[in-house]
């Protein structure tokens, strides 16, 4: 079953009297339980890209099919409502709230959600747990390593049980060591059966990623599936 | 509803752990409104303390009064001159008046005169001295602190007699025990019979009974003025408030008669009524209420636009967590009611603390004008620091709630 199928789909930018085709045209399916990494150098379009798959931006033209659901026309609540319930996040600099403990931090899309008070911290206990963090429910971010701070945002990713996990660079700001430690828990969730899309422009990234999805200059230049090397272990992951 | 109440509660527990996170400046910001809500409510309780103050004051007059006079109290309609060319009332009109009127509960005479009292050492000068008689008493609501009014054996012997105000009891007789004691007026002495408690009319200025001697009117005629150098008053009390305007009607058909007017002169007198007073008394207040309301207003609008300002330094400051919020799937809606509750509580806080501020400023006001806070004023700040809070907030908020999460997620 595809998840997202989007066709001919175009974003385009006004700068100044200039327009800047960020997409030109990309047409694409991602279907469930996929592992997918999107590549490409900087002004590919690969950013871009990704804030439309994972709803935050409308594209200018074409179509996208979120689970049998256009939802390239909806408008700002509508789009909120499925980032919501069906996208978990994770992105580059973690994006975490500041002020709030790790607990909070991974609560929050619940409250969003209706969730009430006593569920919500039962299911951001559980997605603790599953991303190893169990003893540092109420330490604030600053309180955290890169690493960890990681992975509350995985956990906060995981808490509502979406149907996509979009990465975006989710190791672009760790050392080598914490990074590969990350993208074993993604290969984790990968095994899981869960649908993950990664964005990244570092190969060895990538190379974690069943099919990868090469852009440049707005377009799809090339769209494989690639030998897994790396099998997910109990306990992290290791080269076969 | 349960998913707004739900909502609420989050913006809430939200709203909390920002201010908290911001102490300072959440201080800092809500001194606006604590001075904004301080001065409203000061000034609302001040301006309830000078009505009250001029309800009492007229009260000391009596209600249910007519005053037959030679001159229009309240209105300037008729040319001065006009008022000015009228025959004076004289105390044979008052006597003819009394017999023929039959609807009055009391009716006396007035008449004043300006004189300097002497005490000893001791005077008081250019106070106003009430000529009148033993009815008197009965036309108004005046207290005795000690003593009693003259009665008709000295009122019509002409008994030299007095009534001493508050006032002027305090200042003739600082130490009390005017009872009986002999002031001098242009040399006469007057024995005093009665001493006034304090009415409390000083809106009145020098119509206050409690800055006025009271006696008989033939001495003001044999001792102080001719009988034709001032037009007498006619106080004239209703039996009730139903009656006073079928004892009006009387009045002047009975003026008209003794006056000998034809039915097509106009009256060449007038009857004046508290009524009058009490209008020129709410229009004053109604000014003072309008003019210190804007100025307190303007107080509290210079907090509003304070808390705007701040808020909308927080929304800037907040973007990216806005952009995350909107990533993970805050709705607009929500945004915008994270951030009215915010404003909200800064301004409720700082209501609560201007209240509690002008409840303690208002019993230091209480030592100059009797009055306190209000329970209606108390509800009122707190909806007025509630709303400010939220006219306050909308625009900052609006532009949190319509920020483009990809722009906000981006922001550093």
């Amino acid at each position: 079953m595809n998840i997202i199928n989007i066709e001919h789909i175009a974003k385009i930018y006004q700068v100044g009297s200039e327009e800047v085709h960020a997409l030109a045209d990309v047409s694409l399916r991602i279907d469930k339980g996929e592992y997918v990494a999107i590549m490409g150098p900087s002004g590919s379009g690969k950013s871009t890209l990704m804030n439309v798959l994972g709803c935050l931006d409308t594209p200018t033209r074409g179509i996208y099919n979120f689970k049998s659901v256009n939802v390239s026309q909806m408008n700002d609540n509508e789009l909120a409502t499925i980032r919501n319930k069906e996208i978990g996040f994770v992105f580059q600099t973690f994006n975490l709230l500041p002020r709030s403990d790790a607990l909070h931090n991974v609560e929050l899309p619940l409250i969003y959600a209706g969730v009430s008070s006593s569920e919500r911290k039962e299911k951001a206990k559980i997605a603790l747990e599953q991303v190893g963090l169990s003893d540092r429910m109420h330490h604030k971010p600053n309180e955290l390593s890169g690493g960890q701070r990681q992975r509350v945002a995985i956990a906060r990713a995981l808490v509502t049980n979406p149907s996509i996990i979009l990465a975006d660079e989710p190791t672009g700001n760790l050392d080598t060591k914490t990074g590969e430690d990350i993208m074993a828990l993604f290969n984790e969730i990968s095994h899981h059966g869960n649908t993950i899309i990664l964005v990244t422009h570092e190969e060895y990234i990538a190379e974690h990623a069943a099919r990868i999805i090469r852009l440049r200059d707005g377009l799809i230049e090339n769209d494989e599936i690639v030998e897994k090397r790396y099998i997910p272990k109990k306990n992290g992951a290791s080269k076969v | 509803m349960t998913n707004f109440l739900f909502e609420l509660k989050e913006g809430l527990l939200i709203s909390l752990r920002a201010i908290r996170a911001n102490k300072v400046r959440a201080i800092l910001t809500t001194l606006g409104i604590v001075i904004g809500i301080t001065s409203v409510v000061l000034m609302s309780t001040a301006i309830k303390g000078i009505d009250n103050a001029f309800q009492t004051g007229v009260s000391s007059l009596g209600s249910d009064n007519l005053y037959i006079d030679k001159w229009e109290w309240f209105n300037n309609d008729i040319p001065f001159w006009e008022l000015r060319n009228r025959k004076n009332l004289r105390l044979d009109d008052y006597e003819k008046y009394k017999e023929m009127a039959k609807l009055p509960l009391a009716v006396a005479p007035t008449v004043w005169s300006n004189q300097t009292v002497k005490y000893k050492d001791r005077n008081v000068e250019s106070i106003l001295i009430q000529g009148t008689n033993h009815e008197y008493i009965n036309t108004t609501n005046l207290t005795f602190n000690e003593g009693r009014f003259f009665n008709e054996l000295e009122s019509n012997g002409g008994r030299q007699v007095c009534v001493l105000g508050f006032d002027v009891a305090k200042n003739l007789f600082p130490r009390g025990n005017a009872l009986n004691q002999d002031v001098r007026i242009r040399g006469q002495k007057f024995k005093v019979i009665g001493v006034l408690s304090e009415q409390g009319s000083w809106v009145m200025g020098n119509f206050n009974p409690d800055k006025q001697i009271f006696m008989p009117i033939t001495n003001i005629f044999k001792y102080f003025q001719s009988e034709f150098f001032r037009s007498v008053t006619i106080n004239v009390k209703a039996k009730n408030s139903l009656m006073v305007e079928e004892t009006k009607e009387e009045a002047i058909g009975i003026m008209r008669k003794i006056r000998g007017l034809k039915y097509n002169e106009t009256n060449d007198f007038s009857i004046n009524q508290q009524e009058g007073l009490l209008n020129t008394i709410n229009s004053t207040v109604g000014v003072i209420q309008i003019a210190g309301l804007f100025i307190t207003g303007l107080s509290l609008f210079v907090g509003a636009v304070g808390i705007m300002n701040i808020m909308f330094v927080s929304v800037k400051e907040r973007t990216k967590e806005i952009g995350i919020r909107k990533a993970i799937g805050a709705k607009r809606r929500t945004i915008l009611g994270q951030f009215l509750t915010e404003s909200a509580i800064i301004c409720l806080l700082g209501g609560l603390v201007g209240l509690l501020l002008a409840i303690i400023l208002s019993m230091i006001v209480n030592q100059f004008l009797p009055t306190s806070v209000q329970a209606e004023t108390v509800v009122l700040a707190i909806i007025i620091s509630l709303i400010t809070g939220v006219i306050s907030g909308l625009a900052p908020a609006y532009s949190a709630a319509k920020l483009d999460p990809v722009e906000a997620l981006r922001y550093e």
